[in-house]
């Protein structure tokens, strides 16, 4: 993938312009990138290409893997293609786990941009808060709100994006902390820009890279905790999750273990390719924190 | 010494405003969720009668104005009154203290046996930074952060409780075992090894990538260099002279991670049937028992903010460097 260099770069693109170069030598994050588009394209065009209802009792129960040519991985408790539940049970997962990540990155970077950049009591009052959101058990808090305003695919994204976000603001706050006291700043106070232009178009271009790793760190553990309350039974009950599959399954183990165990690993998987990608962008886009 | 006293005081008074604030959120959630709460309390008691609705309002004071309500809640609330089950049909005091003590000891033994394990761990990789002990922290750290927890204990279950039936895969300790303390003792630790275990995972990944950075700091500096040049044996250097002083940021993590892990244990403790508060929670959600719910809501927040607290005060009795500024 070479890019076309025939237009003038802009300043703020270059660190990203510089930052792929780093990360496509960087075999483990390229891997992750492979293996994520893997899920991605099976999640996203596999329901439609492998016709198999996830939810319809196609066989007998627990028929193990590779034992029948129709079922390469078996059939879970209620004799349910396990395939077809890996194959369709990944996008709601990773949609949640997306929606919980944008949100997480709205509200951090809200709080974050504002505590970071006003200090003082603006800065004392929103860290405050931060540190109330950070005191609440995130999975048991998580858990109260689906279960109080009953679980369905919102309630379970606000509830990940209301528990994950404290990360992200400090992380925000401590780079608009750092920022807001630059040269091209100040220069641009001079100039007479309003402080919401300064926060939204000086500072925030040049604090973007520590918050795109963030992001993505956010996505996994918000599949995490997505799977973590589908397995409780908190998830959507109307759409199947890999979650799902292992809670759903777990009763039934000792006969039928590849039901509970490749549902785990997809998951393994999405997390563990997500992550590696955020190692790698951090290495990219943060050359000052290359060394450690 | 006094900047200490006034920075534990102000932490302090804090910390009482966190735990009134969650009282407050834990009011809000149940006059927030769609419906009258006494519906909502009666629904979820399998029905009530027209007395008995009237007696939770009465309870409840929901005939009350929503500041007096508060403020009557909150009262209760400090007097330990956290309101009755009506799954368990107890009060919820009394059910949380009661499985207080499982969930204790599962998470002590965890937080005890990774924070070890993953500060040795990083003290071994610290000495070859480039070596295999370095390449070990990383595997481990990857997995250990994308593996679920709960996915993680159903494998060990797999693996050494059928595959290799060494540790019994559900429950604290053999029903009806009676063989004396000695006996039941070793019965409950042969129970704890697989969740005990499974807990340990997600954490010792973090522990050892911490103490390695912090002992490569410390290995470089001044005094381990004169300490060195004297002729000092290695072990010496690195256990008593560089790990002591590398040994804070394990503190703080270590204080950080024992309220994430009460709410980590709920689904360990779910996938092994281990009688802590971890399952009472999850059987209080299936059941829609809100009282019991926000009551564990605010115990694992009292929890979290104490030991965050005593991490504080840890530190700053440990490391006289902190300043007023940075808590």
């Amino acid at each position: 993938m070479t890019r076309n260099e025939n237009h003038s770069v802009t300043a703020a693109e270059q660190p990203f312009l510089e930052g792929w170069r780093v990360f496509r030598q960087n075999k483990a994050a390229l891997s992750g990138l492979i293996i994520l588009g893997f899920i991605l394209l099976i999640t996203a065009v596999g329901p439609s290409l492998y016709g198999v209802d996830p939810y319809s009792m196609i066989a007998s129960p627990l028929i193990p893997p590779l034992t029948n040519p129709n079922l390469p991985l078996g059939t879970d408790f209620l004799g349910r293609d396990v395939v077809a539940g890996l194959i369709n049970g990944g996008r709601v997962t990773i949609l949640i786990g997306c929606c919980a990540a944008g949100i997480t990155v709205i509200i951090g970077l809200l709080v974050g941009a504002f505590a970071g950049f006003y200090g003082k009591t603006v800065d004392d009052v929103l860290m405050r808060v931060t540190e109330f959101f950070q005191v609440l058990p995130a999975l048991l808090f998580a858990m109260a709100l689906v279960t109080l305003f009953s679980p369905s695919v919102y309630t379970i994204i606000v509830a990940i994006g209301l528990v994950v976000w404290p990360q992200t603001a400090r992380l925000a706050r401590a780079e608009f902390m750092q920022l807001r006291n630059l040269e091209y700043v100040a220069s641009a106070k001079v100039i007479g820009s309003s402080n919401t232009r300064i926060i939204w178009r000086v500072i925030l271009p040049n604090a973007m890279p520590p918050l795109i790793v963030s992001a993505t760190l956010a996505i996994g553990v918000s599949i995490l905790f997505e799977s973590g309350l589908s397995f409780l039974g908190l998830g959507d009950a109307n759409v199947m999750s890999w979650g799902l599959m292992i809670g759903q399954n777990r009763p039934y183990l000792l006969d039928g273990w590849w039901t509970v165990t490749f549902p785990g690993f997809a998951i393994f998987l999405t997390v563990l390719s997500v992550s590696l990608i955020g190692d790698g962008l951090n290495d990219a886009l943060n050359p000052k924190l290359r060394e450690r | 010494m006094l900047n200490i006293a006034s920075a534990v005081l102000k932490r302090l008074a804090f910390s009482v405003v966190l735990i009134v604030m969650v009282i407050v959120l834990n009011f809000l959630l149940i006059h927030l969720a769609p419906g009258d709460p006494v519906d909502i309390l009666a629904a979820e008691m399998g029905g009530a009668t027209p007395e008995l609705q009237a007696r939770l309002r009465e309870l409840y004071g929901l005939d009350l104005p929503v500041h007096e309500q508060l403020l009557r809640y909150i009262v209760r609330v400090l007097h330990g009154d956290l309101g009755v089950s009506f799954f368990n049909n107890a009060p919820v005091t009394e059910l949380i203290l009661r499985h207080l003590w499982p969930t204790m000891l599962l998470v002590l033994t965890a937080l005890f046996f990774s924070s070890v394990t993953g500060t040795l761990l990083g003290v071994f990789a610290s000495v070859s930074p480039r070596g295999i002990g370095s390449a070990i922290i990383t595997v481990l750290s990857l997995v250990g952060y994308a593996a679920p927890v709960f996915w993680t204990g159903i494998m060990m279950i797999i693996l050494f409780a059928w595959l290799i039936p060494v540790f019994p895969a559900q429950g604290m300790m053999t029903f009806g075992l009676d063989g004396g303390l000695m006996v039941q003792s070793l019965d409950i630790a042969h129970h704890l090894v697989l969740p005990a275990f499974t807990l340990s995972t997600i954490y010792i990944a973090q522990y050892s990538r911490i103490s390695r950075a912090s002992m490569l700091e410390v290995l470089g500096s001044d005094y381990i260099r004169t300490a060195r040049a004297k002729g000092m044996p290695k072990q010496t250097v690195i256990f008593k002279h560089a790990l002591r002083n590398a040994i804070l940021p394990v503190i703080t993590l270590a204080g950080m991670q024992f309220g994430n892990l009460i709410s980590g244990a709920v689904l360990v403790e779910t996938v092994f049937s281990w009688p802590g508060l971890g399952t009472l929670a999850y059987d209080s959600i299936l059941a829609r028992d809100y009282p019991t719910v926000l009551g564990l809501l605010l115990i694992s927040s009292i929890v979290v903010i104490t030991a965050n607290f005593l991490t504080d005060l840890c530190y700053r009795l440990a490391d006289p460097r902190i300043k007023k500024s940075q808590g």
